[in-house]
């Protein structure tokens, strides 16, 4: 499973980076974002590429669990 | 998904309205409300500026800050973050402003000048698309500010609490806070109503992340149309309401047409090129004036040191002769759109082509 740290980073970069690692096309993906924006545009942008998305928070962080 | 794109059209609609009905409550005609003008505004009031028609504190600033404060905490959104290239923010924060002072409005108003039909504001808008696509070109690139970083907790708090002090200076209104006596800064609502109508726009733009600049950014670049929606709602509730105030009061809120539009000019050229300049900036910073606000307010000082960028920017318009009025742009401001342009396509590019840690 690929893992893209997004971490401190602020839209749209989470998002190019989501979709850079996307063209892989692998089945599963872990995201890692700090802020909410991130997490809604992260989330938007993998549904709309077909990926199921989970999130668990812990101490102001989001994991995004992705999968095809 | 669907949940989202309809609160963004309902929360912009509701923005178009509060802009237009600001006029009727006393704001300048085509300025219900405008993050440039007011910080601009509020600048000259502390005296960073003399431009005597341009001086009061503005409160829809104050309620902007202070409502997305409000609804960030109240979402346990709100967190002290920075240190993402707060200097290189600094600079492009202050030439934000000189091509907002330079077409005279910020991306915002220019909606609601196009909702007033000025004309001039196409221009406006064909110069700002121009400087969002620029900007797209260097995030395709892999241009980055980097990382923020968590900071001393309380760092966030500053710029709202300063926004506090502002509203207290503004209601003692102790006699070194200059406050016009006729020009721009002289139309204003009674400040509550003001304060009020910032802080719902605030918390609004909170929740729904409302961009002008991301709004064009998010098509271009990944074909996702939420931000836009709010965009073209504030739009179209503007000319509604402007329509309707029109009708009512018998006086025209809407005057197609290039002359004689109320706190604007024609020169076409530099409307174009100083919107240019807002776009470029803006999408070098993550977001247009209204989001560096709400992102103010939500704890993030790399905004808040925008937000500074934006106010000694104007201060310095108005001194150095760079800010446009109604018979048109000056010589230093052209330079200074100039100079700004420059200075974008050099931050561009050593934070695209020279890349370090990310």
């Amino acid at each position: 499973m690929k893992t893209v740290d997004a971490r401190g980073l602020s839209c749209p970069e989470p998002v190019l980076m989501a979709r850079e690692a996307l063209k892989t096309k692998e089945k599963e993906y872990m995201i890692l974002v700090d802020n909410m924006t991130s997490r809604e545009n992260v989330t938007r942008f993998a549904r709309s590429q077909g990926y199921d998305v989970k999130v668990t928070e812990k101490d102001g962080e989001f994991t995004l669990s992705l999968r095809k | 998904m669907n949940n989202e794109k309809t609160t963004i059209i309902a929360a912009g609609a509701v923005i178009g309205v509060i802009a237009s009905v600001l006029v009727l409550f006393g704001n300048p005609v085509n300025m219900g409300f405008c993050i440039a003008c007011f910080i601009r505004d509020t600048a000259g009031a502390l005296g960073m500026h003399r431009a005597a028609p341009v001086q009061y504190i503005r409160p829809e600033i104050i309620g902007i800050i202070l409502g997305a404060f409000c609804m960030a905490f109240f979402h346990k959104e709100f967190a002290s973050k920075g240190g993402s290239a707060p200097m290189t923010r600094f600079t492009l924060g202050f030439f934000v402003m000189v091509g907002c002072l330079m077409f005279l409005g910020c991306p915002f108003r220019m909606i609601v000048r196009l909702a007033g039909g000025d004309l001039n504001a196409v221009l406006g808008l064909l110069g700002f698309f121009g400087g969002v696509l620029t900007g797209v070109f260097f995030l395709n690139k892999g241009f980055s500010l980097k990382r923020s970083y968590r900071l001393a907790a309380w760092d966030g708090y500053v710029l709202p609490a300063v926004q506090v002090v502002f509203l207290i200076l503004l209601i003692a209104a102790p006699a070194f806070i200059f406050f016009s006596e006729e020009g721009p800064a002289s139309k204003h609502a009674f400040w509550l109503i003001s304060l009020l109508a910032g802080a719902a726009v605030g918390a609004l733009a909170q929740r729904t992340r409302l961009c002008m600049a991301g709004g064009l950014r998010d098509v271009v670049l990944f074909k996702d149309y939420k931000l836009i929606l709010g965009f073209v709602a504030v739009f179209a509730a503007a000319l509604v309401t402007n329509v309707v105030l029109t009708l009512v009061t018998g006086t025209p809120y809407v005057n197609f047409g290039f002359a004689g539009q109320p706190v604007a000019h024609t020169d076409g050229i530099w409307n174009l090129l100083g919107m240019y300049l807002v776009g470029f900036a803006a999408i070098l910073l993550g977001g247009c004036p209204l989001r560096q606000l709400v992102l103010s307010g939500e704890g993030n000082t790399d905004s808040q040191v925008t937000y500074l960028g934006l106010l000694v920017g104007a201060a310095f318009c108005h001194n150095f002769g760079l800010a446009s009025s109604g018979e048109g742009p000056t010589a230093n401001g052209k330079i200074g759109v100039i100079v700004g342009i420059c200075v974008c396509l050099i931050i561009a590019s050593l934070n695209t082509f020279k890349k370090g840690d990310k």
